[in-house]
């Protein structure tokens, strides 16, 4: 483990802002992008349904 | 076309890629979390600091995977389209349709963690160099491409513009990957290449390897579920209401 504390890990020597903004605004669009597929196919399903 | 005793061919069909796309999206997922999980830990838990640029340097471990699938991704919807044009393949062109938002992500996640590195270490958030306007002007391919497709209401014809689009566009990737070495540019050079020995720690190359690896797996998943979305948006025959042919819409209910 290379930090001492919590805080001294969420501070990224003093680059906290920039670090957390790329990896939290990464992580969200990727789970954005999970969650809109989850719904679009949801939908095409129900309208395939629909079509019976 | 036979390797491994499987008819490779049968799955240029949409009807019997779906069900095959269905059960490889788990595994792909499977493996991007786990990737993503241990090159996280690695890169932001064990992975020393760097002596030149502190810890601004952690954002490397998304910037890098997301500028190398960016540029990967691109190339992959254009050789989809490609085959999709020379075959005139229907599902090639579900595939480079069902890629190009997810390269277009990745190509704005490029840029905006690029954004959050350069002002620490350029102290500006964006420059006019040659590395970064190539990579702004694949943001607006990605863009064309999708916005050409959505545009033109006939399918043959929304499949064909976007598809010469981004094959004609495919040249800006090789200009984006040498731009640091033909041009004088303040973006830095290639952190690992093929032929020389990389200029990282053990540590930080592991997890970006793991990263870029888990991006891509991620990629994979992603684009074989919004292929299989594809699908079902623009084949919707009767027929295939059929349990025995789709039984995820048996399942759905």
């Amino acid at each position: 483990m290379y930090w001492g504390s919590v805080s001294e890990f969420l501070a990224m020597g003093g680059y906290g802002l920039y670090v957390w903004t790329s990896f939290v605004v990464t992580a969200l669009c990727m789970v954005w992008e999970v969650l809109a597929l989850w719904r679009r196919r949801a939908a095409a399903v129900a309208e395939t349904r629909g079509m019976l | 076309m036979s390797f491994m005793g499987i008819n490779w061919l049968k799955y240029s069909a949409p009807q019997a890629f779906y069900p095959l796309a269905g059960s490889l999206i788990p595994w792909f997922a499977a493996l991007a979390t786990l990737a993503i999980a241990v090159g996280l830990f690695l890169g932001l838990l064990i992975a020393p600091t760097d002596f030149q640029q502190g810890d601004s340097y952690r954002i490397i471990f998304v910037h890098v995977p997301a500028a190398w699938m960016s540029m990967f991704l691109y190339v992959v919807m254009a050789v989809w389209a490609g085959v999709g044009l020379g075959l005139k393949a229907r599902l090639s062109f579900m595939m480079a349709q069902a890629i190009a938002p997810t390269g277009a992500m990745f190509t704005f996640l490029a840029l905006l963690t690029g954004a959050m590195w350069g002002k620490p270490t350029w102290g500006s958030w964006w420059v006019w160099d040659a590395r970064l306007t190539s990579e702004l002007i694949l943001l607006f391919q990605y863009a064309g491409v999708i916005l050409l497709r959505t545009s033109i209401d006939d399918l043959r014809r929304a499949d064909r513009a976007s598809g010469v689009f981004a094959l004609v566009g495919v040249v800006n990737v090789p200009i984006i990957y040498y731009s640091v070495q033909w041009w004088n540019t303040l973006h830095q050079g290639a952190s690992v290449s093929m032929t020389a020995a990389p200029k990282m720690a053990a540590t930080m190359l592991t997890a970006m390897l793991l990263m870029t690896f888990g991006f891509w797996m991620y990629s994979i998943a992603v684009v074989l579920a919004r292929a299989r979305c594809v699908i079902l948006e623009r084949e919707q025959l009767p027929s295939w209401g059929k349990e025995s042919s789709m039984p995820e819409v048996a399942e759905a209910r």
